[in-house]
């Protein structure tokens, strides 16, 4: 029927010009390349290593690594396996990238908030530190600190030391360590205790504050009950704590916690570094909340504590997160960084001397790559589970 | 008259009047005040001692260091070696002249109202890297060839950020584009590779490249070092041009891209002469903060084993001829970095409020 009428309309476009033809084609053509690609590396690799007489596989995890890691947070020696350096590797970078992260998150806060100063010194000063900090590389900074700072401390014998229980010398910086003796566990029972009487206590205020607009002073009544709770247990169990105290012995020290310079270096320049960021982040997050805001919170009667709390940093903290939580990312990322000056971090143990040793590199760079993929995927999915928490609630 | 007087207003103009405004408002920046300025006093005093008064400038031993603070005559010995690495004394004109072509090509960004400064850019982003690929390895028009093994120090740094950034560009719009194309597979594509480069770190890019690129490539063709570094380089800017042109992308109105629909133009050509247009001139300062970021980054291409001129003042520092230099060598470093990175920096914000034209909020 169709054929017949001699209708004015142009018959559909030919298939080479419909769009979604076209689509489809493009997308098939564009696939099949990457697979093409993707097959010959493959290929190659594989004729490559049988060539060169590399061994593939994950078997190599199970052997035995034969050599010493400077420092571990997990059991290790050299007769366990190249899987348990991954895991050592593995927790001193998480290890180091915490600490940044916490450093830096709390001098970041104060450097982004002393620039907003009215103090015209105090601005100046931030000012000039972040300028300064940022615009050098990182690596450069951290090299400053190891081999510039660091390494010039003096010798075990000379260390710079507090009170007998705190000691600083080329070695590492060394400090007592607490010791739980029998009986500890009646302390974290207290501490568990305070913190669910606090959670119970602020749900109580809460309901009465909507209830007959009371307020009642959560904070300080919180803070006193976390405090003494544990303080409470602790004497209650006879102080059952003791500190292992560093001591010189023969050449070096023993005993308490000791931090590796490697670590030390790596944490300044870390925290340093991205402080200086993070500092520009808080400060536009503060101003992005516009002064309308603050002087109808001021109308309303609210006290400056009050206004901060409860107007100016809720807005803030919109805007500041997104990019925070890209600074943490870069801060994990950078902390590979450590393999320069040899602190064990997962790229200097795993990816430096297990890839050399068994020189299975596509295995040990795959694990490091998937490892800090993982790394990112997760803070960033903690991050935006928070950020939908702070965000516009729009109705 | 009875009446009490009223004092007069406290001054809002002079010196003592702007120290009570801004140092002494209240009793707590009172006491921040006299804090930090006894602390900047303190330190600022002894650093300018050590890094002016008591440095030594002249001279050309070790031993001609007597005093107390710096010892710069170490950099003046090594400046050649910190600039050019191991390139032949008698070839560095051909290094001379990419520096010049360097700065006739972007200095004059920096100057408004110069006539021709648009000329000199566009040269500096596509002729300045054909002149550098001839003059620079030599080898061809009867230039002696250099082995780019024998490459180094700030030469190095500037060849490296310069060709990751060029080379990123193109990479850098097709995946943007690509990911924000309507095709489910291309678009799927171009966001796995640039989230998995973007959350990798640079040193494992880099060890890839100069591990695992051997393994991939057929037997026989083989990459030098610096080569190799490179590839690793431009592919892991790439990602991060593509998420900053796309910022660019998101930001130009709807409107533009049916506007161009209704005027039948093609994907392409709507790409190329509505969209992209607005979208790179918006982006600009992104690529140059982008460009800050990898310019500190190449410092890294030293654990792969490549003298850049952090890597040259590393390995003069430990280096038995000169004893105890390494702050010096560190803080030379320090200040060629800043300089760039800083005055760069400043550019780009000048850019951003000159195109700002105030559509945003």
């Amino acid at each position: 029927m169709k054929r017949q009428t001699t209708d004015s309309r142009p018959a559909g476009p030919k298939p080479w010009y419909d769009p979604r033809i076209r689509s489809i084609f493009f997308q098939l053509v564009t696939l099949s390349l990457v697979f093409w690609a993707g097959w010959t590396l493959i290929d190659n690799t594989l004729s490559n290593m049988e060539s060169r007489g590399i061994s593939t596989g994950f078997g190599f995890l199970d052997e035995t690594a034969g050599f010493g890691i400077i420092m571990s947070l997990v059991p290790y020696d050299a007769t366990m396996s190249y899987g348990r350096t991954f895991w050592v590797g593995l927790t001193n970078t998480l290890l180091v990238s915490a600490m940044g992260v916490v450093a830096a998150t709390i001098l970041g806060f104060i450097l982004g908030v002393a620039r907003l100063s009215s103090n015209w010194l105090v601005a100046k000063v931030a000012l000039v530190y972040i300028e300064v900090i940022r615009n050098i590389p990182l690596l450069l900074q951290i090299f400053f600190w190891y081999f510039a700072v660091l390494s010039n401390l003096p010798s075990p014998r000379q260390s710079v030391e507090v009170g007998n229980a705190l000691f600083l010398n080329n070695r590492g910086l060394y400090l007592p360590e607490p010791v739980a003796q029998d009986g500890f566990g009646l302390v974290w029972g207290g501490v568990i205790a305070a913190v669910v009487a606090v959670v119970a206590l602020r749900t109580w205020a809460k309901k009465r504050q909507l209830a007959t607009g009371q307020i009642f002073p959560t904070f300080k009544v919180g803070l006193a009950v976390l405090v003494l709770v544990p303080v409470l247990a602790y004497l209650m169990a006879g102080q059952p704590l003791t500190w292992d105290f560093p001591a010189l012995k023969g050449f070096n020290f023993g005993g308490g916690i000791s931090i590796i310079p490697e670590l030390a270096a790596l944490w300044i320049a870390l925290s340093l570094y991205t402080a200086s960021f993070i500092a520009e982040i808080v400060r536009s997050g503060i101003l992005s909340v516009s002064k309308g805001q603050t002087e109808a919170s001021k109308a309303l009667g609210l006290p400056n504590s009050l206004t901060l709390r409860l107007v100016v940093i809720p807005q803030a903290m919109r805007v500041i997160i997104p990019p925070l939580t890209s600074q943490y990312l870069n801060l994990v990322k950078n902390s590979s960084l450590a393999t320069a000056i040899g602190y064990p971090d997962l790229v200097a143990v795993f990816m430096g001397t297990t890839l050399n040793q068994t020189g299975q590199a596509v295995e040990v760079v795959a694990i490091t790559m998937a490892v800090y993929l993982t790394i990112s995927l997760l803070i960033s999915l903690f991050m935006n589970i928070y950020n939908r928490a702070v965000a516009i609630k729009e109705r | 008259m009875a009446e009490s007087v009223m004092k007069p207003p406290r001054k809002t103009l002079g010196p003592v009047a702007w120290m009570r405004m801004h140092l002494f408002s209240s009793w707590y920046n009172t006491l921040l005040t006299l804090i930090v300025g006894y602390l900047l006093v303190t330190s600022v005093g002894p650093v300018l001692n050590w890094l002016f008064l008591e440095a030594d400038f002249k001279g050309s031993e070790p031993s001609d260091c007597t005093g107390a603070g710096a010892c710069w005559l170490f950099i003046n010995q090594r400046l050649n070696f910190f600039i050019y690495g191991f390139y032949p004394d008698s070839l560095q004109w051909r290094i001379d002249v990419m520096f010049a072509l360097l700065a006739l090509s972007f200095v004059p960004q920096f100057i408004e109202n110069l006539p021709g400064r648009k000329w000199l850019g566009i040269f500096g982003m596509t002729g300045l890297p054909v002149v550098g690929y001839f003059l620079i390895p030599g080898g061809s028009f009867g230039l002696e060839a250099v082995d780019s093994a024998k490459w180094g120090g700030l030469m190095l740094t500037l060849i490296i950020a310069y060709i990751g950034i060029i080379a990123s560009l193109p990479i850098g719009i097709l995946l943007a584009l690509g990911r924000r194309s309507d095709m489910p597979i291309i678009r799927g594509l171009c966001v796995v590779f640039i989230e998995v480069w973007r959350a990798v770190p640079l040193i494992t890019v880099l060890f890839m490249a100069s591990v695992m690129l051997p393994l991939f490539l057929p037997e026989g063709m083989n990459f030098e070092k610096l080569m190799r570094a490179l590839i690793g380089i431009t592919l892991w800017q790439s990602a991060y041009m593509a998420e900053v042109i796309r910022g660019g992308l998101q930001a130009i109105p709807r409107g533009q891209y049916e506007a161009a629909d209704a005027l039948g133009l093609g994907y392409w050509k709507k790409t190329g002469l509505i969209i992209l247009p607005q979208a790179l001139k918006m982006v600009i300062p992104g690529i140059v903060n982008t460009f800050i970021a990898l310019f500190k980054d190449t410092t890294l291409v030293l654990i792969i084993g490549l003298f850049d001129i952090l890597g040259a003042v590393q390995s003069t520092i430990t280096d038995p001829a000169w004893q105890n230099v390494a702050i010096e060598g560190y803080v030379f470093v320090a200040f060629c970095f800043w300089v760039f990175c800083f005055g760069i920096s400043r550019y780009s914000q000048k850019l951003e409020r000159k195109l700002d034209t105030g559509h945003k909020s």
